[in-house]
Parts: C-alpha cells; sequence; structure tokens
C-alpha cells in the first residue's frame, strides 16, 4: 500500500485515474497545475487505486494526499 | 504627452514599469488581484485597483475588468507589460477603441506576428531567414510525418499561436513526433485556444538569440543589439547577456539589419524583439518568432546602452520623439532569473518568504516583484527577481554576478539560487561556449 502526496501547493487541474482502477508504476493518476506549470502525478508502484482524494479545481498544500495504491 | 498610466500587470515588471511612469512626472495606476494586495508593486502606484480573484482568468487576463479600472481612475493609457493581454491584438484594439493610448504596437502588427506560421511566412517575404519548415498549419499526425520527411530530422513541434515553451518539443524519429504531435496539440488548444501547429528544422547545439528593436514615432526601426538567451530549462530562459559571446561583429551587422527588415515589414512601433535561432557552426541564423512587447530581458540591453526601453516605449506611443541620439552599447551586462523553484528538477516551490536579502553593491540591479513578508502562490509564474550584472568586460561581469548570487538570500519558498551558483562555475557558461542543451547536460538530460 502506498499513499500520494501532493509536493507542492497547487490546483488540481485533471484528475486522470479514477478509484477501483489498475495502474502500473509511473502511471498518471492526477495532474497538477503550479505557477503557469503541470505537474503529472505517478503512481510509485502497481496496484488498485483504491482512494483519491482530490478533485478537479480543487488546492491542494504540500503534503496533503492525493491517492492511495493498494 | 498623456498623465497617467494604468499597468495591466503584476510583480517585477508592474514595479519597473510603474518607476519609470513616475519618474517620467506621470500618474502611475496599478492593478491588482485579491492575491497580490501585499506585494510591493501595488503601494509603489499612485493608485491601485482590485479587478478580481486570483485566477488570471478572472483578473490580469480580464480585458473588461481592466478597462473598468482605467474608466473609473481616468486613465489616459495602458502599459500591458509582458504575458498576460500583452499580445493580444483584441485587447490593444479595445484599450485603443475606448479612446485611450495604447502603449505597444499597432493591434495588425501583434496579430500578424501572433501566428508563429503567418511570421515565418511574412519573414521569408522580407528578406529574413527561416529554418526549413511548413508553411501552413499542420492538420494530423500524418500530414506532420510527411512533412518532417522533407524537413529532415531533428524537428521541432510548435504550437502556431504559443509562446512560453508550452507544447514545445524536439523529436528525431516519427515515433517520437506522433506523440508529441498530440500533446501539442492538446496543449495548444488548452493554453492559447488554438490547436495550429507548426513544423520547423530543430538546429542542434543552436544559441538562442534575439535582437532588440524599436519602432520610432516617425516610422523609422532602429535596433539596440542582441542579448543571447541560449540558457534554458523547459524551453524557458533563466539566464540571458549581453552582447552574446556566441556573435561575432559581422554576423551581429546581419542579424540586426534582419531584424530592423522585420519590423519595417510589420509598421512596427514601440519595443519589440525578433528572435533567431544561430549555429554556432555555420554562422547561419533563422527566425524564429517576434514578441511583440517589452521582454522580460530588456534590463541587459538597458544597461549597456544607458537607455530606459520603457521610457521609450511612453515616448513613442506619444507620438514624440525618443530620449537618445545614439546607440553605443558598452560592458557586458548578464541577467539571472530567480525563480520559485527547486534547484534540481525545477519543479515549482510556493510559499511565504521569510528572508529577503538582496545583494547591493557597484554593477548590480534587481528588479524584484516580491519582498520579505509576501507569499508567493500557485496562480502565477514563478519569476521572483531578476538580478542583474554589469561590467566592462564578460569576466568582470561572470564575477560580479557570482558574488551577487551568493549574497541573495531568500528563505521561505524553493528557489533556484543554487542552480545559478552551479551555473556560473561551470566551464561552458564561464567561457561563453554554450548552447540550448547546457541545462540539459547539467542535469543529465
Amino acid at each position: 500500500m502506498a499513499d500520494v502526496h501532493a509536493e507542492m501547493v497547487a490546483n488540481v487541474w485533471k484528475v486522470t485515474a479514477a478509484e477501483g482502477d489498475q495502474v502500473n508504476e509511473g502511471d498518471t493518476l492526477v495532474i497538477l497545475e503550479s505557477m503557469k506549470m503541470e505537474i503529472p502525478v505517478l503512481a510509485e508502484e502497481a496496484g488498485t487505486v483504491a482512494k483519491l482524494a482530490v478533485t478537479e479545481g480543487q488546492v491542494v498544500q504540500e503534503g496533503d494526499l492525493i491517492a492511495v495504491i493498494e | 504627452m498623456f498623465e497617467s498610466v494604468l499597468v495591466a500587470n503584476r510583480g517585477e515588471i508592474a514595479s519597473r514599469i510603474i518607476h519609470t511612469v513616475r519618474a517620467m512626472g506621470l500618474k502611475a495606476i496599478a492593478v491588482y488581484s485579491e492575491a497580490d494586495a501585499d506585494l510591493p508593486y501595488v503601494a509603489e502606484a499612485d493608485e491601485a485597483i482590485l479587478i478580481g480573484p486570483p485566477q488570471p482568468a478572472r483578473s490580469y487576463l480580464d480585458a473588461a475588468r481592466i478597462l473598468e479600472a482605467a474608466r473609473r481612475t481616468n486613465a489616459q493609457a495602458v502599459h500591458p507589460g509582458y504575458g498576460f493581454l500583452a499580445e493580444n491584438a483584441a485587447f490593444a484594439r479595445q484599450v485603443i477603441d475606448a479612446g485611450l493610448v495604447w502603449i505597444g504596437p499597432p493591434p495588425l502588427a501583434i496579430a500578424r506576428m501572433g501566428d508563429k506560421i503567418n511570421a515565418r511566412n511574412l519573414m521569408k517575404e522580407a528578406g529574413v531567414p527561416v529554418a526549413p519548415g511548413v508553411w501552413e498549419p499542420v492538420p494530423d499526425a500524418d500530414t506532420a510525418v510527411e512533412e518532417a520527411e522533407r524537413i529532415g530530422y531533428p524537428v521541432m513541434v510548435k504550437a502556431a499561436a504559443g509562446g512560453g515553451g508550452i507544447g514545445m518539443a524536439a523529436v528525431r524519429d516519427e515515433a517520437g513526433l506522433r506523440a508529441a504531435f498530440e500533446t501539442a496539440r492538446t496543449r495548444a488548444e488548452r493554453f492559447f485556444g488554438s490547436a495550429d501547429i507548426l513544423l520547423e528544422r530543430y538546429v542542434e547545439r543552436a544559441r538562442h538569440v534575439e535582437v532588440q528593436i524599436l519602432g520610432l514615432a516617425d516610422g523609422t526601426v532602429v535596433a539596440l543589439g542582441e542579448r543571447d538567451c541560449s540558457v534554458q530549462r523547459r524551453h524557458q530562459k533563466v539566464v540571458e547577456e549581453t552582447p552574446s559571446p556566441g556573435v561575432t561583429g559581422e554576423l551581429r551587422e546581419r542579424m540586426l539589419a534582419a531584424a530592423v527588415r522585420a519590423g519595417e515589414a510589420i509598421g512596427y512601433r514601440g519595443a519589440g524583439t525578433v528572435e533567431c535561432l544561430v549555429d554556432p557552426a555555420t554562422k547561419d541564423f533563422f527566425f524564429l518568432e517576434m514578441n511583440t512587447r517589452l521582454q522580460v530581458e530588456h534590463p541587459v540591453t538597458e544597461l549597456v546602452t544607458g537607455i530606459d526601453l520603457v521610457e521609450q516605449q511612453l515616448l513613442v506611443a506619444a507620438g514624440e520623439p525618443v530620449s537618445f541620439t545614439e546607440i553605443d552599447p558598452r560592458g557586458h551586462a548578464i541577467e539571472l532569473r530567480v525563480y520559485a523553484e527547486d534547484p534540481v528538477r525545477f519543479l515549482p516551490g510556493p510559499g511565504t518568504i521569510e528572508v529577503w536579502e538582496e545583494p547591493v553593491g557597484e554593477g548590480i540591479r534587481i528588479d524584484a516583484g516580491y519582498a520579505e513578508g509576501n507569499t508567493v502562490t500557485p496562480h502565477y509564474d514563478p519569476l521572483l527577481a531578476k538580478l542583474c550584472v554589469h561590467a566592462e568586460t564578460r569576466g568582470d561581469a561572470v564575477l560580479r554576478a557570482r558574488a551577487a548570487v551568493g549574497a541573495f538570500r531568500i528563505e521561505g519558498p524553493k528557489t533556484n539560487l543554487p542552480f545559478l551558483a552551479e551555473l556560473l562555475d561551470r566551464p561552458e557558461f564561464a567561457d561563453g561556449s554554450y548552447d540550448t542543451g547546457l541545462v540539459g547536460r547539467m542535469r543529465g538530460r
């Protein structure tokens, strides 16, 4: 099981995965946007998306939980 | 001459413009979003108007709100800075139609250069060299592959309406091209509202060199020297200098003459920049695009020429002669962009500024957008300040830059100051032989 956290303050631009999806290591879960840059948040290991804690348009702070992979 | 100027921008460039507006005895009016109320430029203006929430689309990109602020404050002229609405021909037209002075080129000149394919074609006609590429937008990936075979790999994929490196990629083969083409289309549509894609030959180990031009009120166009902008990450500039260590006297003469022809071909007025790629091996240069506005890195030209470019913009917009009689660049100037980003991967690092101590001394100029206590938010670009140095020789300028970077203290947000220090010690920067691949090589890419 792996928690995926935000590395910086950012807006959630796109949520590209859904709870229950099977993902591989390196798959994009969410795309953040900060300071005119898109920052893809990737799955660090293969598994199932057990939880997606953000929605599009939301602002996340550094360290906020984005997703849980099981 | 008009008596008041509304600055339709934020951060360091708003401060920079307000400084000259006030020095000329004119009234400076700032606009700001809810995120920027505490920034220095708001306090530096004679009057400041809140125009909306932090999101750019509802503040700095909202033409109606900016025009409303101009009306409420009886502003007589509008300076757009760079970015946001600066290269929006429709906004320029709206400003003029509202009876205000637009401090920028004619809307038609903005529109003609705004589409990079159109701009390429115009420049070719005007006798300005362009790289092998397409003459019309590439409609689909199959056509892109056909065109790339004709042009020859590697090719550069670009958004025709784009800027800031967004959606740009250099590709070496068909697979790379197909992937980059789709990404570029998606981004171009999202960021620029046009999915038109341009392909151009990519020049390996090129230098990115641009020429500052100024179209005068009487219709003549002059060139104020070049700037080397080859230090880039993600196709965005980090460090610029003038003169370019890769441009010889003869090449400089050809480039400046071509830039003047480019400006004349479109009836240019005010400050503009003709961006080119220089192939150091052959000494050939190719037109890339024209920026129809004040450039971020304009201070290096100001430092060597002693000419205040914002002052000239205002004079030209008012139909008056410029304030200088000759262009006589002296010494060497370097600008280092201090970004709120980590120095290794260059990822954004917003945060609250707990310590801000600028270097001071002879030959040092800081154009800052923030001060101690301000919060750097994720809503805008990561530029915190421009650290500029001027000295008699390039060697002395590099030494001065090293000392100044070492003395700049910012705590709170992540900054690229450690990267700038590393760059200044890098042999190919120190000896001036670098090209646009430098930052990639420093980071093993």
